[in-house]
């Protein structure tokens, strides 16, 4: 465990040194500014209109700003999780960062432990801390809690941790450029699983929802921000219910309690095989 | 006694390409061996199974007693990678801190000055690596193989990038490496350098052991010159223990003798028979 301490902070060390985490925190203020614009126009706009739409638009312009809150923040997060992670293994072999660190009696899991420890880390409290600030946001802006701030904020913490188990899994056997692109081509299909669902279930096709909800599960980042979705609006009902549920980028869903456990597995599963193929890879 | 370093029968196969086959080697305590060859030959892939970092498809290494890549055997093992780099962020003294603490090393800030002092960069340590040379990097490089005392040190080219002052720095280190016991494996296309400190040299082609032993004894004698009013005469075949007689015949000739040199082949031509030689 010291070992994989001693990485991570070696890790950590770089984000800080590069300056990675400067920018982050610059643009996420930068996002936070206009969303906390965004968040008082839509609110003031309410006001104005009050009276005239006949479903409870607070809790709808609500509703949906969170939601969109969420969709950013994991978008963030997992940009953050990938360019942390995408040249962990095959990228640092390649430039000559690895070999002086592999030859220590250090075990490669560790090595990996650390990288995971490391980049969870920043992205997880990153996310939460990301979707707190839009929560405290909304209800300075409009007086607006969601049903949930737990869930969302969890679910977007683990979803990240998913990411980033895959990504160091792709960097044992990937270029670094092909690495990136295929964890963003990944992001995306849990997105496009997302929409699908919800084209499902406003068609009321069958099929459409159960390959969404499988992929969703395939790729479990994706069930924990639909899960989070649900949990943000559970509350909400109505017209307004019924819109907020579609959410933004995938619906919102009730994928149950067994997510979290899956998760967890689905991400030690991912690290034992990039353990395994870093473990068999020669330097 | 325990090799420092022992492969027998090692081979490394990439897909079709035969890297290493069935490579014999053993460095003692205490002992230089110099690892040559044309590139390509395998010398890189050797050292890399010597710490772990590469598999064998066949025979087996040890390191100190140890299986080659095995915790202890990684624990005892010092190496300096031909091509490395150092986070272009990190300070000297934070490199080498870290590695300190992978190693397991309890030295904390003497030893790391004791090292910077050794390879030559005393002071250096607050220096971030992308203000070092290349030649500096490569002697904190040598600095960091060092961490722990290790019994075996593996180095791949590790004056590439050096000055002559910088060689001449490692060779001291390689020297003092030697007086601790420590064995060392230097692989290096610096004929000069190896001829210079190594016990032993071995030269591999094509993945195979062609030729091994001591400098001197691979190196074959080149006659005697000598210099004399009537100019420079070579006497191709002529040996050391010659030249009392044969100047005492040129003296008794009438002859003004100036000077005497009883030339040597250098490694240089050993290694090309070795190796152009057998290419053809």
């Amino acid at each position: 465990m010291s070992d994989a301490l001693a990485i991570a902070g070696h890790a950590l060390r770089e984000a800080v040194r590069r300056r990675v985490l400067l920018v982050v925190s610059l643009l996420t203020a930068v996002f936070l500014g206009l969303f906390a614009l965004a968040a008082f126009e839509a609110f003031d706009s309410l006001e104005k209109v009050n009276g005239i739409v006949p479903i409870d638009e607070r809790a709808l312009a609500g509703g949906t700003l969170l939601g969109l809150a969420m969709f950013v923040a994991l978008f963030l997060g997992v940009v953050l999780a990938v360019f942390l992670t995408l040249d962990a293994v095959r990228g640092d072999a390649e430039r000559g960062l690895l070999q002086p660190l592999v030859v220590r009696p250090v075990g490669r899991t560790t090595l990996l432990a650390g990288r995971l420890l490391a980049a969870s880390a920043v992205c997880a409290p990153y996310v939460v801390i990301v979707f707190l600030a839009a929560a405290l946001i909304t209800n300075a802006a409009g007086n607006f809690w969601p049903s949930s701030l737990f869930v969302p904020a969890a679910g977007l913490a683990l979803g990240v941790i998913t990411v980033v188990a895959v990504s160091l899994l792709g960097s044992t056997v990937l270029s670094t450029t092909a690495n990136g692109i295929a964890i963003f081509m990944v992001f995306a299909t849990g997105l496009a699983a997302g929409l699908l669902g919800q084209i499902g279930e406003g068609l009321q096709v069958d099929a459409l929802e159960t390959a969404s909800s499988v992929m969703s599960w395939i790729v479990p980042f994706e069930a924990l921000y639909q899960n989070g979705l649900h949990a943000l609006t559970a509350d909400i009902g109505g017209a307004a219910g019924v819109i907020v549920q579609l959410g933004p980028f995938g619906g919102a869903s009730n994928v149950g309690a067994g997510i979290w456990p899956w998760a967890v597995a689905w991400s030690a599963v991912v690290l034992a095989l990039a353990a395994w193929a870093f473990g068999r890879r020669d330097l | 006694m325990t090799a420092a370093l022992s492969a027998r029968g090692l081979s490394k196969r990439y897909g079709k390409t035969t890297a290493l086959d069935a490579v014999d080697l053993e460095v003692a305590p205490g002992e230089l061996v110099g690892l040559l060859g044309p590139n390509g030959a395998g010398k890189s892939t050797l050292v890399k199974i010597a710490c772990g970092l590469v598999s064998p498809t066949a025979g087996a290494a040890q390191v100190n007693g140890a299986t080659a890549g095995s915790r202890p055997a990684r624990a005892s093992t010092g190496y300096l990678a031909e091509l490395f780099r150092f986070p272009s962020w990190a300070r000297a003294e934070e490199v080498l801190a870290l590695h300190q603490r992978l190693a397991r090393s309890d030295g904390g800030a003497a030893e790391r000055e004791q090292l910077l002092a050794r390879v030559g960069l005393t002071g250096e340590g607050g220096r971030r690596m992308e203000t070092m040379s290349k030649g500096m990097q490569q002697r904190l490089g040598i600095a960091q193989a060092l961490i722990g005392d290790p019994r075996l040190v593996l180095l791949d080219e590790p004056t590439s990038a050096l000055d002559p002052g910088g060689r001449r720095t490692v060779r001291e280190v390689l020297v003092g490496l030697r007086e601790q016991g420590v064995g060392v494996l230097l692989n290096s296309h610096l004929l000069s350098e190896i001829e210079l400190v190594c016990d032993r040299v071995v030269i591999i082609d094509g993945g195979r052991v062609v030729t091994e032993g001591r400098p001197q004894d691979l190196t074959a004698p080149g006659g005697v010159e000598i210099e004399t009013s009537d100019g420079v005469r070579r006497l191709p075949d002529a040996r050391r223990e010659d030249v009392p007689r044969i100047v005492r015949e040129l003296v008794a000739d009438g002859t003004e003798v100036y000077g005497v040199q009883v030339v040597t082949g250098t490694l240089e031509d050993a290694y090309l028979a070795a190796v152009v030689g057998r290419d053809g």
